[in-house]
């Protein structure tokens, strides 16, 4: 697996790259700026881009816009973007319409190791990963006013991993229950949110984050 | 010591006040300046028949003559009459029309047609004190030089008196001529220069732009810092944090103590980015700026510890320093609600009424917020005051709260 890392901090890519080749990743490109990732994807089309939101010049949502480009252009390249803050309305820009291959996680989050190489292994096979404070922005968003009021908490417990993008198993093993549980509450969700079924992990967080988005 | 100092106050005194000294000509000159000036109005007066005509001449004549009399007390008396400001481009019709309606004009027409000539009369007055004292004064000269009949009978005869009175004229006539001046120098000032409601309008109008110039720089100076935290000591706890991170998850032959020692160092900067990501929140978040008010609130109401429900209706961005305000006013009341309220849940609602941002913080809680006292609260008052929002606190004992803030954004 080959990947390419857009971070204008120095000291952050170092440290990022080590992780990514501890996460068995080939790093075929480092660059500090949009435009240089954008080159850099067209040049190595890796599996993976690693990109901070927050870029020269502008330092605003460059990365986010850079992300949506690559998704467009580059479909087999995934994106996960690492910000300092993480915003809800840079989410549903970059949820709306994508098919997973896509996550984007506060910048901390690099710092527990072992879990940021499993949200990096998830997005470069096509899934996504969603930081916890996204979801719960998402979920509070809309409490009190949809059909959400009517699950148990447990339910939305449930549904809060599920938009991170953790499969049946890594809720399982988050909520140390077992997954047969999990999958009935995932079923009990669906049927609540009025969502058909659907096979493949990401796509049911799609369909779980576009109801949240819709609902808005 | 007293005396012989009080003597030579009286000599100065008497040495400036003399009829040669430069204050009794300064003032002579300024009120002998004043003659020329009364010509137009003297016309107006004189060409009485074609009173319309000559009028309208004289009104025409108006900005000339003010500028001409500000020269006139500018350099004859050292005193500055400030210019009447119209605004800009004179040359617009628009404009012409306006000055014409503005009271200044009339006022300095008031003063070019009545108080001018009462000037120029007290003028040629002075002039003709200083020749009739001069001329009497020195009687006996004239009498030496010219052959006289002095046939003549009375009063005219007694040239020690005429002597006399000629001097004490040339004595008094300096102060005639201060006394006109200074009774010009009043009228002029109230007639002629901007009046005091319009000046202090203006004035306010400047404070109201200088004060906006420092809350711009004000809230510059947030971003700025903003980033330079972003951009330094952040992404540097972060590297901190994930070589700590990297270091315990490939260091597993430490001793137990090593062990320990690196888990605490790596839950220390993860809560220190914590620390420093709530705090650099409060300054300006980046995604205020980027993405507006709506974002940046449902960031805040999704960190509050308490369910928030949030509407915002904006159909235009404020501009970014009242955005700046309200992100605080929101940020600071569901902290106090936070804090004191014992709150199940909050509601908050922002939105646009024509040139108003109105936003509303409702909550359940327990109530008796006291407006007064609490610096929360006085913050608040302090933030909002400062680009002229209101704030209405209404919370009775018991609760519910609703803290209403209001913000002008029209400027």
């Amino acid at each position: 697996m080959r990947a390419v890392i857009a971070e204008d901090s120095v000291l952050l890519r170092i440290g990022l790259v080590k992780v990514l080749e501890m996460a068995g990743f080939e790093v075929a490109a480092e660059t500090g700026d949009a435009e240089g990732l954008l080159a850099a994807v067209a040049e190595h089309e890796p599996d993976l881009a690693l990109v901070d939101v927050r870029m020269p010049p502008g330092f605003t949502d460059e990365g986010v816009r850079a992300a949506l480009m690559i998704r467009r252009q580059w479909p087999g390249t995934s994106v996960l973007l690492l910000s300092q803050y993480v915003e809800e309305r840079y989410a549903a820009d970059l949820l709306a319409g994508q098919d997973g291959g896509i996550g984007y996680l506060l910048k901390q989050r690099v710092a527990d190791v072992e879990e940021f190489i499993d949200a990096v292994r998830r997005v470069a096979a096509g899934g996504t990963a969603l930081d916890p404070q996204v979801v719960s922005q998402l979920l509070l968003r809309r409490g009190g006013i949809d059909p959400l009021e009517r699950l148990t908490p447990r339910e939305r417990e449930v549904l809060a991993l599920m938009a991170e993008g953790r499969s049946n198993a890594g809720i399982a093993a988050q909520l140390v229950v077992g997954e047969s549980a999990v999958a009935k509450h995932i079923n009990n969700i669906l049927a609540k949110l009025d969502l058909p079924q659907a096979d493949g992990d990401h796509r049911r967080v799609l369909a779980v984050l576009r109801f949240l988005d819709g609902a808005s | 010591m007293g005396v012989s100092g009080a003597l030579r106050r009286t000599t100065r005194w008497t040495a400036d006040h003399a009829p040669w000294s430069s204050w009794a000509w300064r003032s002579t000159a300024f009120t002998a300046a004043g003659v020329p000036m009364a010509l137009p109005a003297v016309a107006a007066f004189v060409f009485f028949k074609a009173a319309p005509f000559t009028l309208l001449v004289l009104l025409g004549l108006t900005p000339l003559l003010t500028r001409l009399q500000r020269s006139r007390f500018r350099e004859l008396l050292e005193q500055e009459i400030p210019a009447v400001s119209y605004g800009d481009r004179p040359l617009r019709p628009g404009a012409l029309l306006a000055r014409l309606r503005s009271e200044s004009t009339w006022r300095q027409y008031g003063y070019h047609l009545l108080l001018s000539p009462l000037a120029a009369i007290g003028g040629a007055l002075t002039v003709l004190a200083w020749a009739c004292g001069f001329a009497a004064a020195t009687v006996y000269g004239w009498l030496w030089l010219l052959p006289l009949d002095t046939g003549g009978t009375g009063w005219t005869r007694r040239y020690d008196t005429v002597t006399v009175l000629g001097c004490l004229l040339l004595l008094a006539t300096p102060w005639l001529a201060a006394a006109l001046a200074r009774l010009d120098s009043f009228a002029a000032a109230a007639l002629l220069g901007p009046s005091r409601a319009k000046e202090l309008a203006r004035r306010v109008e400047d404070l109201a732009v200088s004060r906006a110039g420092v809350l711009d720089a004000a809230d510059l100076e947030r971003r700025r810092i903003e980033r330079d935290l972003h951009d330094g000591a952040q992404q540097r706890l972060v590297a901190l944090a994930m070589n700590l991170g990297i270091a315990r998850a490939t260091l597993t032959d430490l001793p137990p103590e090593a062990k320990a020692v690196i888990d605490e160092a790596h839950r220390e900067a993860k809560e220190a980015i914590e620390e420093l990501n709530s705090l650099v929140r409060g300054l300006h978040p980046a995604v205020l700026e980027d993405r507006g008010l709506d974002a940046a609130l449902s960031g805040i109401a999704a960190r509050a510890p308490l369910p928030v429900e949030l509407t915002v209706e904006l159909e235009r961005r404020p501009g970014p320093t009242v955005e700046a305000v309200a992100y605080f006013v929101v940020s600071e009341a569901l902290a106090n609600v936070a804090k004191h309220a014992k709150a199940s849940r909050c509601h908050v609602d922002a939105r646009r009424d024509g040139d108003l941002l109105r936003i509303t913080v409702t909550d359940d809680g327990v109530g008796g917020a006291d407006p007064a006292g609490g610096t929360g609260l006085v913050g608040l008052r302090k933030r909002v005051g400062s680009v002229d929002g209101t704030i209405l606190i209404n919370s009775p004992s018991g609760g519910p709260t609703v803290v209403t803030v209001e913000l002008p954004c029209g400027l």
